[in-house]
């Protein structure tokens, strides 16, 4: 690996989108909306307080994984890829720089949506605001390593697309926002055990109500790093210099 | 082989599902020559190409470059490639693109020089900050080739890099081309257009996988007795078949 290939890479990427203005609106205000739509929604400020820390995970965690794995799914269709192959870049220096330019439009997506949510949406959490953001921003970079990884598995970007529900919606409906997950049938339970969004649920839920530091705090944050981290490591695996 | 090769191929075959795309393909270029891969469209000179920069996936045969079997880590800054369709971010500007790859193939950042100097030799200069998604299609493959041109490579490997370009674009790029191949540049340029053979020191024709003939330009009229290339292409391609039936 090459670090300054990969800082390349992502002012590659960040420059690919200062062209795009639209799509970058598009990503840094999306969940902000959504988090104005739901807090009308529910119309009380106690329930929204109730379901926005989930959901403030939830909706950039999607948002990311659509917008990488179409990204990196052109990249591996074009010839550019092709191209990068012949050259001295180690596939990590590509996949991190991905995520590395990725992850800095996640933070500022979910500093704006956590922003709007505290002071003028009036959500009130217990524990820190810092914590929130760092469990949001681990989410979102879960979502981007995962839109890399699944972009491998796409041939056209009609396929990409449905990844996302593939990809996302069962770990929306089984981490523990629709239901508790200890009182789902077994199988049930034991998928969502193994979805990396039920544990930046589990701790997004603990910091609403605590500012304690517990252990389970902790192994839930680095499952979910962990998680994002093997997802990169996979998705340069299924990069492959030789093609048919 | 010889040093004074640049490429050598031995017995290369790749398969695509069933079909053998390169059947038994041998053949070696000289170091600072340039040497045209003719054939008609559909006939692996991409494939072959693409074995000869190291991203096939080949069933049998070797390939070595420049002294290393291709494919090797340490042939990753001594080739310049250029694929068939445009291989630059169409939403980047033409500069963008090439500082990019620059900063990839480990030349600096502040090396702006070289990247001024491929978009002058590609004839660029008036669209450097235009976003190549925007340029027009001969635009397009000469950016394209602007980047195989970083980093002064000891091979360039362009697989039809001159067309829809206008004549007088498409001699200006062979006129690089040969001041390269002066420079001691190897170059291995693919087209299906016949006419440009005759600016090529040594000639691969090609067809369904297979070389046909590997000489220059005028041994090949004279040994086929024919007045220009697309009439020796014929005449190769009648006698092969002619020997198979």
């Amino acid at each position: 690996m090459n670090p300054s290939i990969m800082v390349a890479t992502t002012h590659r990427i960040l420059s690919q989108f200062r062209h795009d203005r639209r799509t970058v609106a598009l990503m840094i205000l999306l969940p902000s909306v959504l988090m104005i739509l739901l807090r009308y929604v529910f119309n009380t400020e106690a329930a929204f307080s109730r379901a926005a820390p989930a959901l403030l995970a939830v909706f950039p965690f999607a948002i990311m994984f659509i917008v990488t794995s179409i990204t990196t799914l052109r990249e591996r269709t074009t010839a550019t890829l092709e191209r990068l192959m012949t050259m001295p870049i180690a596939k990590l220096d590509l996949l991190f720089g991905y995520a590395l330019a990725f992850g800095l439009i996640a933070v500022l997506q979910v500093m704006i949506a956590a922003g709007i949510s505290l002071t003028w949406l009036g959500l009130e959490i217990g524990g820190s605001v810092w914590m929130l953001l760092l469990i949001a921003v681990l989410d979102a970079l879960l979502g981007t390593a995962l839109g890399l990884f699944a972009s491998a598995f796409a041939r056209t970007e009609f396929q990409a697309v449905q990844f996302m529900p593939a990809f996302v919606m069962p770990q929306v409906l089984l981490c523990g926002l629709f239901a508790p997950r200890d009182q789902m049938t077994p199988i049930l339970d034991w998928l969502s055990d193994v979805m990396p969004l039920s544990y930046a649920v589990d701790a997004l839920t603990h910091v609403t109500i605590s500012s304690d530091i517990t252990a389970t705090l902790i192994r839930n944050l680095l499952i979910v790093a962990g998680c994002a981290v093997l997802a990169l490591v996979l998705g340069a695996a299924t990069l492959r210099r030789r093609t048919p | 082989m010889t040093n004074s090769s640049a490429i050598v191929v031995e017995g290369l075959r790749v398969r695509r599902g069933r079909r053998e795309v390169l059947r038994d393909v041998s053949f070696a270029v000289p170091r600072g020559s340039v040497t045209g891969l003719l054939g008609p469209s559909g006939c692996g000179k991409t494939t072959l190409m693409r074995a000869i920069v190291g991203v096939q996936i080949v069933e049998a045969g070797a390939v070595t470059v420049l002294g290393e079997p291709a494919g090797s880590p340490a042939l990753r800054n001594r080739i310049g490639y250029s694929t068939q369709s445009p291989s630059v971010y169409a939403d980047l500007t033409v500069v963008e693109n090439l500082r990019y790859f620059a900063a990839v193939l480990r030349k600096p950042a502040s090396e702006d020089g070289a990247v001024r100097r491929v978009i002058d030799e590609v004839g660029l200069s008036d669209h450097a900050d235009q976003l190549v998604g925007q340029l027009s299609g001969g635009q397009l493959s000469r950016s394209s080739l602007a980047v195989a041109l970083l980093g002064a490579p000891e091979l360039l490997v362009l697989d039809e890099p001159t067309v829809g370009l206008d004549p007088l674009l498409r001699d200006e790029l062979w006129a690089l081309f040969r001041r390269l191949a002066d420079r001691g540049v190897t170059l291995l340029i693919s087209s299906h257009v016949m006419d440009e053979a005759a600016r090529c020191e040594r000639l691969l024709l090609m067809r369904e996988g297979q070389i046909l003939a590997d000489d220059t330009p005028l041994a090949l009229r004279s040994s086929t007795g024919t007045p220009d290339l697309e009439q020796a292409f014929l005449h190769l391609v009648r006698e092969r078949e002619a020997l198979t039936s």
